[in-house]
């Protein structure tokens, strides 16, 4: 006899192979399932919540009048002006400070005095032992009029968008500098 | 009458071994100052936990009196420091014990250091102990914001930019951190909840890891 009938003997009404699941194997995936669908559904909401701030569409800024243009030098000088904003539930008002002077062909531009290292707030011709430059208090990082990082700061100080109105300088978004570049 | 009482709990639900498990068991000779003096140095990890039980109940009593608010926060401060009777020893308890816990964690890990008892087998649990340590330092920064005065404003700007300054990631971990796009409304209470709720709950968790290793593992031999 061959082995094919002995098959035959023992389970004479097998089917055709065909794959089942167990009932264990099908417990397993339903309660699994059904463990992650609800796992999921805590968390989920949750993770949304947290990351909430950092979906906000960003509009672009508002321009704001901020200096004469017929008070601009070549010598920078410190400008400060106000914007709103929105804080969570807050309404209030930022002080912004900006260093604007114009370049011997006349072209304004406007420094953020922030420093580009860890964030403290530079100045202008502030440390005797370096005369004309940007210098960070901090950390002593030190640029030049246009801006470009000499020491300790990994980039240039970054400027405001520039726009001209009425013999007004206006200033918006903080963007990264464009002007350090020309100064090879 | 605290027997009877504890009897009678005890006749009910088998309580002892449960206390003794955790409390009952000998100290060796090489890390008991009694004996040798100089064993002090292993008394640091204890310190250590003991001054955090300080800071979470000390902070625990500072909710009552604080608002995780821009407008509110710093008065609330103020209020409970120099209104509140014991406000200024509360706060006092929770201020130093802050950098307290730096330094006797500090130690503590120096001690496992140069006795060498991170090695084999409690290689894990010099990694449990290295998470506490950034938990604790997470704690620190968390908590430094929520006065709300000059220090603490500039101070958690300086350590956003630092996040910021993370390859790739920074801008967003940044952001995150902060809540919006600047210091204020819900830099505050994102970093109270993270200070009061998620970095203890952590931390407690690692603790009682960091604590099961040490009864299973024993304290490492003399040297």
């Amino acid at each position: 006899m061959s082995s094919h009938n002995d098959q035959q003997d023992i389970w004479p009404e097998q089917p055709p192979s065909r794959k089942e699941m167990s009932r264990r194997q099908f417990l397993t995936y339903t309660l699994g399932g059904a463990t992650a669908f609800m796992g999921a559904g805590t968390i989920l909401p949750m993770v949304r919540f947290v990351v909430d701030p950092i979906l906000h569409k960003k509009g672009a800024g508002d321009f704001i009048k901020v200096a004469e243009i017929s008070k601009i030098t070549e010598e920078p000088q410190e400008f400060t002006f106000e914007l709103k904003q929105k804080d969570g539930w807050y309404d209030s008002t930022a002080t912004l400070t900006a260093w604007i002077r114009k370049d011997a062909k006349g072209d304004i531009y406007a420094l953020s005095p922030i420093c580009k290292h860890l964030g403290c707030t530079v100045g202008w011709n502030n440390n005797k032992a370096h005369p004309d430059e940007y210098h960070c208090p901090c950390h002593g990082a030190r640029y030049t009029k246009l801006g470009k990082n000499l020491e300790v700061a990994p980039k240039p100080l970054d400027q405001y968008k520039t726009k001209f109105d009425n013999g007004w300088v206006l200033l918006g978004d903080i963007v990264p500098n464009t002007v350090a570049s020309e100064e090879a | 009458m605290f027997k009877n009482i504890y009897n009678w709990i005890d006749e009910r639900l088998d309580v002892t071994p449960i206390w003794r498990d955790v409390a009952d068991h000998e100290v060796p000779e090489h890390v008991n100052p009694a004996h040798h003096f100089s064993a002090f140095v292993y008394c640091f990890g204890g310190l250590t936990f003991f001054i955090t039980v300080i800071q979470i109940l000390s902070g625990m009593f500072l909710t009552m009196y604080y608002v995780p608010d821009i407008i509110n926060a710093y008065a609330s401060v103020e209020y409970l420091q120099s209104s509140v009777a014991f406000g200024q020893i509360v706060r006092g308890m929770h201020h130093w014990g802050a950098s307290l816990v730096i330094v006797m964690m500090f130690l503590h890990t120096m001690r496992v250091f140069f006795t060498g008892s991170y090695k084999a087998p409690r290689e894990m649990n010099w990694v449990v102990g290295m998470l506490i340590f950034f938990v604790m330092l997470g704690l620190g920064l968390t908590g430094y914001l929520l006065p709300w005065d000059n220090k603490a404003y500039f101070a958690t700007k300086v350590t956003l930019e630092i996040a910021n300054s993370v390859p790739v990631m920074g801008p967003v971990l940044k952001e995150l951190m902060q809540g919006g796009t600047i210091v204020g409304a819900e830099t505050l209470t994102r970093f109270f909840a993270l200070h009061v709720f998620f970095l203890p709950a952590v931390l407690l968790s690692l603790l009682v890891g960091h604590f099961i290793m040490i009864r299973r593992q024993g304290i490492s031999g003399p040297l």
